[in-house]
């Protein structure tokens, strides 16, 4: 599981060997006795990891990883979601040597998988709403975040901030991951304003900038003046709405230094703790869960700090919100709950918790969205 | 600000039309030179990233958008030349040595322009051409960077210039048999090298503005494919460049169709109005297509036509 390099006689690696079964605990062992024993820990991103955006966020969680004594690093960025990543896969294990391997793009899943079977000494974490199930290796896991609760917060910030409570959402497909971050941005600008409405433009792709900045000047046109997004890379969303003097509210990592004057605040990723958490429990021999999950509470995701247009009214109520999230009291989810189409989707007294996978598959939008699920 | 509603629909298409089309318009202007001289480049989508990544890069370096500018021209003739060199030689295909030269393009941008995707550039200025309107979202709209109105220019120039000048001649007579063109003493594959090296520049510029004015940053996924489509776009305007000029205007218009409809509640069907240019370009070639003759204004010498 652990890669061992110089500085070990080949007794020592032999024994480690005999180990077999308890390898975790024999390299521990080994670890301890040699500071030359390491581990290679492999990352591959489905795109370039200064994005501003999603692989941003990942790298920036793998760099965490390489302050840690003994852990060594390899990354490759821009893999393809096909048989591509299975290789790059093959050549962190084989060639550097890499017992923990994070794939962090939702296309990897079916690859891992199957890389993750033929070496059960290495352990593989994928980034996404995707689930073990009996059957798959058990070297296999995955992690994700609630990040709607950051949402939740920074439609509350939204909400406060906008004069004409028309809030712009730029989402790339209407998956369900994204419904659930419109819903909550939604759902929390409405508890601060009723009358406030999302309008939805969905670009059709992760990545097409010239989309991303059309949608945002049709939104702008439209009299909206708060504009978040699920995209890749939310650089040129944030950049346009801040040139179309908007507010804008960040995604995946903080781009405040993009838009000083009307960066609001930000739903991210908080990686660096997830990746840390993953080899400090390799390394103390402990296992975890093939599924992980968590929101603010869990310090999965945050809010960037509030940016100067918010006021501070904002920032109390906003604070208020996310102690309510901190203490676990708070549910996003609660009935009665109508969909834009009118439709009840919650009934009255009925309550729909964070991990309740129920919400991950969501189909629908909430009350106060403009825009349609249909593609 | 006020909401504008239905209004809202054709001036996002007209502004679409003028922040997003100057891309298409360089690109195809730069085509068209090169094509009229019997070539064809299909590697000026390498050159457009290209482009836009030295443009970007020096303009971050330097803190001068302009000198971004002419290095993303300068880049955009050095790709321009390896094209017109390698086709010089006999029986090269120009086809193949495009698609050669477009992944060698893409991937030199890529590779050089890692360092750049993160820092963030000083943009081109822009004028205001909605002074006179009280209403942002149209002087949003009318807000024209000046390559734009440089390729407004350019268009009518150019086809000025291929029917009334010297060097125009060359070009034409060079595109349409180099056989005749040979015979009144022109030098053919100077000509062609000239023309690919000129065209080269021209992509090398509306690389720039991708990456220096709208979107206005850099990273590998910005042209998502407009190089190619301009190519095709040369086709559609029948080697004519003021056609150039209005193609790119509706190609570009048409990419703001689907965000636009979306922002006014037209909440289907975006996949379909994204696809609304190609829709467009396949109905008017199959309306002006002929079994009996080539295409109006195609040059004789052209590998596709020939």
């Amino acid at each position: 599981m652990m890669s061992v390099q110089d500085g070990i006689s080949r007794r020592s690696v032999l024994k480690m060997m005999a180990a077999g079964a308890t390898g975790v605990a024999a390299s521990l062992e080994v670890s301890r006795a040699s500071a030359a024993a390491r581990l290679v820990v492999g990352a591959a991103y489905v795109g370039p990891k200064d994005d501003y955006g999603w692989n941003q966020g990942h790298a920036q969680g793998v760099a965490a990883l390489k302050q840690i004594d003994g852990v060594k690093v390899v990354e490759e960025e821009n893999v393809p979601e096909t048989i591509q990543i299975q290789k790059t896969m093959e050549s962190m294990i084989s060639l550097d040597g890499a017992g923990l391997v994070f794939a962090t793009s939702f296309g990897y899943w079916e690859h891992m998988l199957k890389v993750a079977a033929k070496h059960s000494k290495v352990q593989f974490l994928h980034a996404g709403p995707t689930v073990w199930k009996d059957g798959m290796p058990t070297n296999a896991g995955s992690y994700n975040g609630y990040i709607d609760e950051a949402q939740y917060i920074a439609g509350i910030v939204a909400g406060y901030t906008s004069k004409t409570g028309k809030l712009g959402f730029v989402g790339a497909k209407p998956y369900p991951a994204s419904l659930r971050n419109i819903n909550s941005f939604t759902l929390g600008a409405r508890t601060v304003n009723p009358k406030a409405t999302t309008q939805v433009i969905f670009t059709g792709d992760w990545v097409l900038p010239v989309k991303e900045a059309e949608a945002v000047n049709s939104l702008a046109d439209q009299g909206i003046d708060v504009v978040t997004c699920h995209v890749d890379s939310p650089k040129v969303v944030i950049e346009t709405a801040e040139k179309r003097g908007i507010f804008s509210s960040g995604y995946h990592v903080n781009q405040a230094t993009l838009a000083p004057r009307g960066y609001l605040t930000g739903a991210e990723w908080n990686w660096p703790k997830v990746y840390t958490d993953y080899v400090n429990w390799l390394r103390e021999g402990k296992t975890w869960p093939h599924l992980r999950r968590g929101g603010l509470k869990e310090g999965i995701v945050r809010n960037a700090s509030y940016g100067r247009p918010v006021s501070e009214p904002a920032r109390k109520h906003a604070d208020r919100a996310k102690a309510g999230f901190m203490d676990g009291t708070f549910v996003i989810y609660k009935g009665p709950m109508k969909d834009n189409t009118g439709k009840t989707v919650i009934a009255a007294g009925k309550s729909h918790g964070q991990i309740d996978v129920w919400l991950e598959s969501m189909d629908w939008l909430v009350e106060g969205v403009t825009g349609s699920t249909r593609s | 600000m006020e909401a504008l509603g239905w209004w809202g629909v054709p001036l996002a298409v007209l502004g679409g039309a003028i922040r997003a089309s100057t891309p298409f318009l360089f690109v195809s202007l730069g085509e068209c030179l090169t094509e009229k001289s019997g070539r064809i480049n299909l590697g000026l989508e390498g050159t457009l990233v290209m482009g836009a990544m030295s443009g970007y890069g020096i303009a971050y370096l330097t803190g001068w958008p302009w000198l971004g500018v002419v290095v993303a021209g300068s880049s955009g003739m050095a790709l321009g030349a390896l094209h017109g060199v390698v086709c010089s030689r006999p029986r090269v295909n120009d086809i193949a040595v495009g698609i050669a030269l477009m992944l060698f393009g893409l991937g030199l941008a890529f590779y050089l322009g890692k360092p750049f995707i993160q820092p963030k550039a000083p943009r081109l200025p822009a004028i205001d051409l909605g002074w006179w309107s009280s209403s942002p979202q149209v002087r949003a709209a009318l807000e024209v960077n000046v390559l734009f109105i440089v390729g407004a220019v350019l268009a009518p120039a150019l086809l000025w210039a291929l029917n009334n000048t010297r060097w125009g001649l060359a070009v034409r007579a060079v595109g349409d048999s180099a056989d005749a063109a040979r015979a009144m003493g022109y030098p053919v594959n100077r000509v062609r090298l000239l023309s690919t090296v000129a065209g080269g520049f021209l992509a090398g510029i509306g690389g720039s503005f991708l990456s220096l004015y709208y979107p206005g940053s850099w990273n590998e996924a910005l042209s998502s494919g407009q190089g190619l489509m301009a190519v095709a776009l040369v086709i559609f305007a029948r080697w004519d460049p003021v056609l150039c000029f209005f193609a790119a205007l509706l190609f570009g218009g048409a990419g703001a169709l689907g965000p636009a409809l979306q922002s006014v509640g037209i909440t289907w069907g975006y996949y379909l109005f994204n696809a609304a240019p190609y829709v467009l370009t396949l109905l008017i070639m199959i309306a002006t297509s002929s079994t009996r003759r080539t295409l109006i204004g195609a040059p004789g010498e052209l590998s596709v036509t020939k």
